[in-house]
């Protein structure tokens, strides 16, 4: 067992976790926060993207000690005073989810795209999305979120 | 008492933004291994590695002494207590469908079978005691060619002495649904044209995101069951038909679940152990599947080879279309797989008028994971058939393969229209939406481009692909499905229920996977009882709240389910009209009921329904005999199916030097009748759109020679990225269904169905030139480029034997006169 301590979703969290422990099981068996899911054990669906200290990861390659003295977002954490980030909202607006199974990782992953790129091109977010695999919308109507959200003036990336 | 309100705005129609979001975009879904339970176990499964192989011994006892090892189970242990896993559809009388136990016993027949369960304390602790599990196999031959297997070269079950599962036929000659087709074709091989194919549908893996997860527990007065299924009624009917237990001490719970594509339309090994370790147990367990047990050992789809025969007159006209198949079972005959091809039976002459038609399938058992149910299911086979032969009988008339297929499709004033199949199609316009896509596309425009680039040779060519469709979706008619020898009916069940406030409960039996039935039944519902959208409640997906229902597949939760909600609506309606008459002292005659409200003819004296649902639950004044209530319920059994239809269109740019080919446009008209929410439907059509485009350009289940399924994980079996596709424009045509009073036709398959030949079609049109008439799917730049650089004008069309023939004199075999609807 090791001794980490880390901030998910704003709180301050300190644990003992098996050295092998992935850090979605950690966030999902030992935190509760089921809002980040898996899909997949080879790393190629994106379902389980968070933020490491604002950077989507995968965090089903990223082990739990790994986390230790680092700042963890989740889809839980993302509105921030019971306001939705203007991401959630554009996937809302130009619905970009269906069955929402790959919608935790896809909006983590689109809101890091933004933070990176404010107003990418339709190829740039198809290319920067690439890593995340949806099985319903036919990445249709994500894209048109991800858009969506970046037409919604310059604070569309910066919320999180 | 007066009507002052207006009458609120019509909800059908409007882009309705989903109710189901809130959740789903905050992370606070309700997926089945979110769910903890106090004391629950987990459970792991040991899964073989072998197609076929006598289990010679299962050593559990390394893995018993593990920590935290509760128990190891082999199937011997789970068959004693959960026996066998049922097939609801035999399509024939004397299908031969082989022994299914939910772990196998003594011999394991695909990879990926489970051959013992470890019950532990925690998943990691059972996964690593499941490696302790020492198993000892004999392996045996594997029956892995479709037509091999076909002719019995190697058994699947050696023990049944064939592969055959069932042969079953549809002649229209002997069904007097048309003529003759033997003799068609072979008047046209003396003064027509017969073009003979063979197709390939490759088998393909339904890949929902969610993998298959259950909780069962057994520690109440009841059986609890959650599972990300599509069918949690079918689900508890079958395991109170197998353990004994009544079916109202099962509740099976389907909570969100996340995706299904008819690969969650099963009752499945993994429920059957987790029902069966529970009870034995008796604490709750659970079971989350890996990705790649999901790919390996969840159902898969597809997996024919099509023999195709199609006469015509020299100008164009069809005179006639035998189609022969072979379609793979896989190791068992699943829930309702042995009928998947039977669905597509009535679709191969899909828009067009054949005088003549001829169907028959052999099922064939193999040693690969069990094929049932994938979007369409049946469907895109028959239609990737029927639209890939037309351009070749465009080719051979030398006209526009639109003008193939306007020569003999259905003309818009000649419906209804009773086809070659039997089917009656009760609407359809494909003129009209032929004609809209031809104009978003600007086919003409591109078809000059494309002329251009080949008289310049570039390197990368163009090519144009059409398919134009229909489909039966909405199933069924319960007669129908009893006539197929399916063992279950069609209808669907729904309640209405006013409350006090003023609210609306809503019970249906259609249980959501993704598809937005909250929002578009809460539309459906805010109409016909003229309350707000946000008044209503749509509840599902649990049958101790859903009761009776027949679940989600095959386009039928709105034809069918809403259906059943308007009629449940509209009794609410008309038990509520004599409470308002009593309340407004008027006759029951004279009380109309629009936008809302109950009014007394001809005066301003009128009730909200929220004042008679108030009425009914203080019910302080009602006369004798007077029911205080105005809850309704509803089963409604469609009266035949619904036929949407569309043109697709596709541009494809083919590398003539890589193979490498890139979609350029994707355009598609659809008539899908009455629309109750635009953007739902539009969200529907683009996910379909990618499924069957991943069809014809990605997805294939690839077994290797030992039967490993190479295509074991998201790295080898390639799902379609963002960046592999495109955005694509979609519109509308409406030619509204009269088979429900909604006007509608179902959504969900179309788009899968329609693009896989839409794209195929175009890619064989990039580079017919270099004597190409077919690739065989998935159309990778691999086979691309091969087809491009074999001299053979038969391209890559086929690929090992010939078809085996069956007919119903053959020993074994029996033939069922289909059933139209
Ligand atoms: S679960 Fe992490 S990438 Fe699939
Ligand atoms: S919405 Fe279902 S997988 Fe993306």
């Amino acid at each position: 067992m090791t001794k980490i301590s880390l901030t998910v979703d704003g709180a301050q969290v300190s644990d003992e976790v098996e050295p092998r422990m992935l850090l979605v099981q950690y966030l999902r068996e030992k935190l509760g926060k089921t809002g980040t899911v898996i899909g997949c054990d080879t790393s190629n669906c994106g379902a389980c993207t968070v933020h490491l200290d604002g950077r989507s990861v995968k965090s089903c390659n990223v082990l739990a000690v790994q986390a230790d003295g680092h700042e963890v977002t989740t889809i839980e954490g993302l509105a921030t005073d019971g306001k939705l980030h203007q991401v959630q909202e554009s996937f809302r607006e130009c619905h970009g989810l269906q069955c929402g199974f790959c919608t935790p990782g896809m909006i983590m992953q689109s809101v890091d795209l933004l933070n990176e790129n404010p107003h990418p091109s339709e190829q740039e977010v198809r290319e920067g999305l690439e890593g995340n695999l949806c099985r319903c919308t036919g990445y249709h109507n994500i894209v048109k979120s991800v858009l969506h959200a970046a037409g919604q003036g310059s604070t569309a990336g910066a919320q999180s | 008492m007066t009507a002052t309100a207006e009458a609120p705005a019509a909800e059908i129609g409007q882009e309705r933004r989903r109710k189901e979001d809130q959740r789903l975009i905050t992370g606070r879904t309700r997926w089945t291994d979110n769910l903890t339970l106090p004391g629950m176990l987990h459970l792991a499964m040991v899964r073989s590695p072998f197609a076929h192989a006598t289990i010679v011994s299962v050593d559990t006892s390394a893995a018993k002494a593990a920590p935290n090892v509760i128990g190891v189970f082999s199937g011997k242990d789970v068959a004693e207590d959960q026996g066998i896993l049922i097939n609801a559809w035999a399509i024939t009388t004397d299908q031969v469908t082989p022994t299914h136990t939910p772990v196998a016993v003594d011999r394991v027949t695909f990879a990926g079978e489970i051959v013992a369960v470890v019950v532990a304390r925690s998943a990691a602790e059972a996964r690593d005691a499941a490696e302790l599990v020492d198993v000892e196999y004999d392996e045996l031959p594997a029956a892995l060619d479709l037509k091999e297997s076909a002719e019995d070269k190697v058994l699947a079950h050696p023990d049944l002495g064939t592969n055959k599962s069932a042969f079953w036929k549809f002649d229209s000659a002997e069904a007097g649904t048309g003529g003759n087709v033997d003799e068609a074709i072979e008047k046209a091989r003396g003064d027509g044209i017969v073009i003979e194919r063979e197709y390939r549908q490759q088998r393909l893996i339904p890949a929902f995101m969610e993998p298959r997860s259950v909780v069962v527990d057994p520690t109440g007065e009841q059986l609890t069951v959650w599972s990300a299924t599509q069918i949690p009624h079918i689900l508890r009917f079958a395991l109170a038909a197998t353990t004994g237990i009544s079916e109202s001490k099962i509740r099976v719970i389907a909570p969100d679940v996340g995706g299904g594509f008819g690969g969650k339309l099963q009752t499945t090994p993994e429920e059957w152990i987790a029902v069966a370790l529970a009870r034995r147990v008796g604490k709750p367990v659970k079971y989350t599947e890996t990705r790649s047990e999901s790919l390996m050992a969840a159902h898969h789809g597809r997996d024919q080879w099509q023999k195709l025969t199609l006469s015509a007159e020299k100008d164009g006209t069809v005179t006639g279309f035998k189609v022969e198949l072979l379609a793979d079972l896989g190791s068992h005959v699943s829930l309702v797989g042995g009928g998947v091809p039977v669905l597509g039976a009535f679709m191969f002459n899909s828009i067009y008028k054949f005088p003549a038609y001829q169907f028959s399938v052999q099922t064939v058992l193999t040693n690969k994971t069990w094929t049932d149910a994938y979007r369409g299911a049946g469907r895109p086979e028959a239609t990737y058939a029927i639209e890939r032969i037309m351009d070749e009988l465009a080719v051979e008339v030398g006209v526009d393969p639109l003008e193939i297929r306007a020569k003999n499709w259905i003309k818009h004033e000649e419906f209804p229209f009773t086809t070659v199949a039997g089917l009656e199609y009760d609407t359809g316009n494909y003129e009209a939406a032929t004609a809209r896509a031809k104009e978003m596309f600007g086919y003409d425009e591109l078809r000059a481009e494309q002329k251009q680039r080949r008289e310049a040779g570039d390197r990368v060519q163009l090519g144009i692909g059409i398919s134009t469709f229909t489909e039966m979706c909405g199933l069924a008619p319960s007669r129908v499905l009893g006539s197929l020898n399916y063992g279950a009916g069609g209808w669907e069940h729904a309640s209405v229920r006013m409350l006090a406030t003023g609210k609306v409960e809503v019970v249906t039996g259609a249980s959501a996977h993704g598809q937005g039935h909250e929002t578009a039944f809460s539309q459906i519902v805010a109409d016909r009882l003229g309350v707000a959208f946000e008044d209503v409640e749509i509840l599902h997906g649990d049958t101790q709240i859903a009761h009776k229902g027949l679940d989600t597949y095959g386009s039928r939760s709105l034809v069918v389910g809403g259906e059943a909600i308007v009629k449940a609506a509209d009794k609410v309606i008309e038990k509520a009209k004599p409470i308002a008459a009593h309340l407004l002292e008027a006759s029951v005659d004279d009380i109309e009921f629009s936008g809302g409200r109950f009014s007394v003819r001809g005066t301003d004296q009128g009730l909200a329904m929220a004042d008679i649902a108030l009425a009914t639950f203080t019910s302080h004044n009602f006369p004798e005999g007077v029911e205080p209530s105005i809850d309704s319920d509803a089963t409604y059994d469609p009266v035949n199916f619904n036929y949407p239809h569309g043109t697709h269109l596709c541009a494809m740019e083919v590398d003539t030097e890589t193979g490498r080919v890139t979609m350029r446009k994707y355009v598609c008209c659809d008539d899908i009748g009455n629309i109750i929410n635009p953007m739902i439907v539009g969200g529907q059509v683009h996910g379909g759109l990618v499924q069957g485009i991943a069809q014809a350009l990605f997805e294939e289940a690839v077994y290797d020679d030992a039967g490993t399924l190479v295509s074991g994980s998201f790295v080898d079996y390639l799902l379609p990225t963002s960046a592999d596709t495109i955005s694509f424009e979609i519109d509308h045509t409406t030619s509204p269904s009269t088979t429900n009073t909604l006007g509608t036709k179902g959504v969900g398959e179309a788009g899968t169905i329609a693009s896989t030949p839409a794209v195929v079609n175009a890619v064989v049109d990039a580079v017919r030139h270099f004597g190409v008439n077919d690739i065989q799917m998935p159309c990778t730049p691999e086979r691309v480029w091969k087809a491009i650089n074999t001299s053979s004008a038969t391209g890559g069309t086929t690929e090992g034997a010939a078809m085996p023939h069956f007919d119903e004199s053959e020993p074994g075999q029996s033939s069922t006169e289909g059933a139209g609807a």
